[in-house]
C-alpha cells in the first residue's frame, strides 16, 4: 500500500516541481522587456557600462610624474603559467648603499599568450600592474601583441617600499 | 464566388464546380492536385521559416535576451536569411557514408508532415480530406517521420549520428504508445475517427471542459507524448548538443540539414494541432451548453481564428516547456514512459470507457 502512495506521491510532486520551474521561466518571459540583460555592443558604446572584475589586459598605471610603482622583482613572472611575462631588471650599483639592487629596465608582457587568469596581480607585491578594462584589442600585426608595460623614462615611485 | 471566413466548404465547392464547367474532370482534379501540392509546400515552408523565429525570439525572452533583432523589423526577415544561407551552402556526402539512404533520410523526415498536414483541419471547410480514420491516419504516418530519423543515423556511418537515432527510436515506438492512448480517451468520448465528427462533438463545450478528470489526464499525458516524438526539450537527447554534437543530423549540411530542421517544426506543429482538435475543439468556438446568447458572441470571432489561437496557445507551452526543463537522461526517459505515462493512460482508458457508459460527462 505505502508503495502505492509513494507512486502517487513521485507523480503529483513531480509536477508541482515542473510548475514552479515553469513559474520561474513564465516570470522570465513576462519581464523580458525591463528585464533583458543583453548588451547590445556596437551600438551602445557610449554608454557602456564595465565591471570592476572585469579582466581585459594587463597594465602599469603611471602617475603624472612617470612613476610606476613596479620594483623588478620578477614575482609576476614567476606566477605567470604561460610565461607571457619577461621582467628585464638588471642589478646596478646604488651610489648610495653602494650595494648592488635590481632596477626594472623593460616589464615586457605578451599578450598573445596570457590567458588573463589574473595570477600575477594576485602575485605583485607592491600593485603595479593591474587589469585594465579595454576589451578590444585586435590587431593586423602579431608583434604588436607584446608590449613593454613600463614607459620610456619612468622611475619607480620612491614611495614603493621594497 | 461565396466567399466566407466562416465556412469556407462553399467557396470551394463554387471553385470547383467553376472549373468543372471549363475542362473534363480528369484534368480538374489534376489541377486541384497540384494547387494542393503547390500550397501544401508553400505553407510548410512559411510555417517552418515562422516557428523557427518565434521560438528563438521566445526563447530569448525565457532567457532575458533579445534575440535575433537585425535583419528586418525585430529581425522577421533572419530565418528567411538562414535558410537563403542553407541552400546556397554545399549538401556535403561522407564518403564512407551509404549514399542512397544518406540522401533519401531527409525525404522521408519530410515526407510524413507532408502527407499529415492534408488530413488536418484548419477551419470549416478548409481541410484537404476528412477521412473517417483521420485521427488513425494521423498517428500513423506522422512515425514514418523516425524511419527518416534512423536512417539518418544510419547511414552517415557516424556514431554519434547512430547513437542519436537509436535514442530516438526508443523513445518514439515507446511514446506512440501513451500519446495514442490519450487520444483513445477523446475518441471513446466522441465515437469517432473522424476529425470533423470530432469537432463537430465540441459543439456543446469542448471535451477537455466536458469530459473533465479523465480527459484533463490524457490532455497532459499527451502534452508530455507529444513533446517527446517531436524530439523536443527536453526529450531532445536524440540530438543531444552538449553529448551527440548534433546527434542524426551531425553529418548533414546545407539544404539537407534544413529539411530535418524544418521537419522539427512542422512536426511540432502537426502534434499541436493534434491536441488542439481533439481535446479543445479545433477551430469551433468557446461553446458552453445552454448559453445561448454566449454562443452567438463567440461565433462572431472566424473559425480560423479560433483554430489559430488555440494551436499559438499550445506552441507557447511546448516551447516553454523546452526553454524550462532540464533534459532527461535516456533510461529516464524510459522510465517516464512505461512506469508512470503508460499505467496512468490505461488506468484513465478504463475510466473514461466507465464514464462514457455511465454517461457522466457533460
Amino acid at each position: 500500500m505505502s508503495s502505492i502512495i509513494n507512486y502517487f506521491k513521485t507523480v503529483f510532486g513531480g509536477l508541482k516541481t515542473l510548475v514552479q520551474g515553469m513559474g520561474v521561466t513564465g516570470y522570465y518571459f513576462r519581464n523580458a522587456r525591463k528585464e533583458i540583460i543583453t548588451q547590445q555592443y556596437p551600438d551602445n558604446k557610449s554608454t557602456l557600462r564595465m565591471y570592476d572584475r572585469f579582466r581585459g589586459v594587463v597594465i602599469m598605471p603611471h602617475d603624472e610624474n612617470n612613476m610606476h610603482r613596479c620594483t623588478g622583482c620578477s614575482a609576476c613572472e614567476i606566477a605567470c603559467p604561460n610565461g607571457s611575462i619577461e621582467i628585464l631588471a638588471p642589478r646596478v650599483l646604488d651610489p648610495e648603499t653602494g650595494r648592488k639592487k635590481k632596477v626594472i629596465d623593460k616589464h615586457v608582457y605578451h599578450y598573445s599568450m596570457c590567458t588573463l587568469c589574473n595570477l600575477c596581480i594576485l602575485a605583485c607585491p607592491t600593485d603595479a600592474i593591474v587589469m585594465d578594462q579595454t576589451f578590444e584589442h585586435a590587431v593586423y600585426d602579431r608583434s604588436l601583441l607584446t608590449q613593454v608595460l613600463n614607459r620610456p623614462g619612468s622611475k619607480l615611485n620612491p614611495e614603493v617600499k621594497e | 464566388m461565396n466567399f466566407s471566413i466562416y465556412d469556407f466548404s462553399a467557396f470551394f465547392t463554387s471553385i470547383h464546380e467553376w472549373l468543372l464547367g471549363m475542362m473534363p474532370e480528369a484534368l480538374v482534379t489534376t489541377i486541384e492536385w497540384i494547387t494542393i501540392g503547390t500550397a501544401a509546400i508553400l505553407f510548410t515552408a512559411l510555417l517552418g521559416l515562422s516557428l523557427v523565429y518565434g521560438e528563438r525570439k521566445v526563447a530569448a525572452w525565457f532567457q532575458l535576451r533579445i534575440g535575433p533583432n537585425r535583419v528586418g523589423f525585430q529581425g522577421v526577415l533572419q530565418t528567411v536569411a538562414d535558410i537563403l544561407k542553407l541552400i546556397l551552402k554545399e549538401p556535403l556526402t561522407p564518403k564512407s557514408s551509404d549514399k542512397f539512404l544518406y540522401n533519401l533520410a531527409p525525404f522521408i523526415m519530410m515526407m510524413a508532415p507532408f502527407i499529415v498536414i492534408a488530413a488536418l483541419p484548419y477551419a470549416k471547410g478548409l481541410q484537404v480530406m476528412d477521412l473517417e480514420v483521420g485521427v488513425f491516419f494521423v498517428t500513423a504516418v506522422s512515425s514514418i517521420g523516425v524511419l527518416g530519423v534512423l536512417l539518418a543515423g544510419w547511414s552517415s556511418n557516424n556514431k554519434y549520428s547512430l547513437i542519436g537515432a537509436m535514442r530516438s527510436g526508443a523513445q518514439i515506438v515507446s511514446y506512440e504508445l501513451s500519446a495514442g492512448l490519450a487520444i483513445l480517451t477523446v475518441i471513446v468520448l466522441s465515437g469517432s475517427l473522424q476529425f470533423g465528427e470530432i469537432i463537430e462533438s465540441q459543439r456543446e463545450g469542448w471535451w477537455i471542459y466536458r469530459g473533465h478528470i479523465p480527459v484533463w489526464i490524457a490532455f497532459i499525458v499527451f502534452l508530455i507524448a507529444g513533446t517527446a516524438e517531436t524530439n523536443r526539450g527536453p526529450f531532445d537527447l536524440a540530438e543531444a548538443e552538449s553529448e551527440l554534437t548534433a546527434g542524426f543530423h551531425t553529418e548533414y549540411s546545407g539544404i539537407k540539414f534544413a529539411f530535418f530542421f524544418l521537419a522539427e517544426y512542422v512536426n511540432l506543429f502537426i502534434i499541436v494541432v493534434i491536441a488542439a482538435t481533439v481535446f479543445l475543439g479545433g477551430w469551433m468556438p468557446l461553446h458552453i451548453g445552454g448559453l445561448d446568447g454566449f454562443n452567438a458572441a463567440m461565433d462572431i470571432i472566424p473559425p480560423i481564428v479560433w483554430f489559430l489561437g488555440k494551436v499559438t496557445v499550445l506552441i507557447l507551452l511546448i516551447m516553454w516547456f523546452k526553454w524550462t526543463f532540464p533534459r532527461l537522461r535516456i533510461d529516464q526517459i524510459l522510465t517516464l514512459e512505461w512506469k508512470y505515462l503508460l499505467p496512468i493512460s490505461l488506468v484513465n482508458i478504463v475510466l473514461v470507457a466507465f464514464i462514457t457508459l455511465m454517461g457522466w460527462y457533460f
